[in-house]
């Protein structure tokens, strides 16, 4: 098997950018490069990832800065191409800045910064970010955010929901979806979402931390793994039709 | 030159937890008259010409795509010539 191009973007003030090379890199054991938000290009991955931190110390709003980095036009490009981006935690929200997500991640309720393992139900489990996942899974893996309360207006809601755009929900140990469960207010306890076109994913906890074996929980691998799997067929799919077309 | 004001707060139909901690603060304060108290963002800035239409353009502009995200903010300004 090719190992998947995995880029993970590092803008100034990223600080999961190096968990997420190490997993992608060493957990996962695939081709994992650091691109800094200066370049122009993101070359030839298959994979971006936005990783979470404080880019550009959070100043104005949340990702309002990042999302004008140069290296920002590119990804966007390739999201429209159809390329697999995933944004964690600060990546999430600039994902909403950059206008590839709809909504935006508001101050958490509490006004205090979170940082805990806590309770995902897996919503959509035939998407290219969970297809590793049942339908209904509930995943245990940290959040470490002060601005991770979703919020959208009551029609873009209602649309997330009809298309089943809504990837993951905080829910209790059970898989139960209560207030008690939903950490920062987040509507419809809203973890994680993804676009209409199926190839880009935000979400407030970290998979990268809840990957590497040493430190108990690997719920995290099974997002890696879905979307190295749909690299990884979508490549055998192109390969194929190359063969047929020289036979 | 003209010099822009820029206010950007939450939306009214928007929970403010900062200005609701701040209200709090402010009755522990002993002014029990005050309420609905809003936090916001305070931005100003320069602009190189002498057109209030090219200025006023401007700060709109900038507000719309930056200084504020129009899904939980609202923004008004206002735009002055500068004495030189």
């Amino acid at each position: 098997m090719v190992k998947v191009k995995i880029g993970v973007i590092v803008f100034p003030g990223s600080n999961c950018d190096h968990d997420a090379h190490y997993v992608a890199e060493t957990i996962m054991g695939q081709d994992a490069r650091l691109i800094w938000h200066k370049e122009g290009s993101i070359g030839d991955v298959d994979v971006v990832v936005l990783p979470g931190g404080f880019s550009y110390g959070d100043y104005l709003r949340c990702g309002a800065i990042a999302r004008f980095s140069p290296v920002m036009k590119d990804v966007v490009r390739f999201a429209h191409n159809g390329g697999l981006v995933i944004g964690i935690c600060n990546g999430f929200q600039v994902l909403t800045e950059a206008g590839l997500l709809p909504g935006v991640l508001l101050r958490n309720k509490s006004l205090l910064f979170i940082c805990k393992y806590l309770h995902l139900r897996v919503e959509n489990a035939h998407t290219k970010f969970t297809h590793r996942c049942e339908s209904g899974e509930i995943l245990e893996i940290p959040i470490a955010h002060g601005e991770g309360n979703y919020f959208t207006d009551p029609e873009t809601l209602k649309q997330l929901e009809d298309d089943q755009r809504i990837v993951f929900r905080y829910c209790d140990r059970s898989g139960k979806v209560t207030d008690d469960a939903n950490p920062n207010g987040s509507l419809s306890n809203i973890a994680g979402i993804i676009n209409k076109t199926g190839n880009v994913l935000g979400m407030m906890p970290h998979p990268e931390r809840a990957s590497d074996p040493v430190l108990k929980h690997t719920d995290g691998r099974k997002i890696f793994e879905s979307m190295i799997q749909s690299v990884n067929s979508q490549l055998q799919r192109a390969e194929s039709l190359v063969a047929e077309r020289s036979l | 030159m003209y010099h822009s004001k820029v206010f950007v707060t939450l939306k009214k139909s928007i929970l403010d937890p900062q200005g609701k901690a701040v209200e709090q603060g402010i009755h522990s304060l002993g002014f029990d008259a005050v309420g609905d108290v809003r936090i916001g963002k305070y931005i100003e800035m320069d602009m190189d010409t002498n057109s209030r239409e090219d200025a006023e353009r401007m700060t709109k502009e900038i507000s719309d795509k930056l200084l504020a995200n129009l899904v939980m903010e609202s923004y008004s300004f206002t735009t002055e010539p500068v004495k030189e």
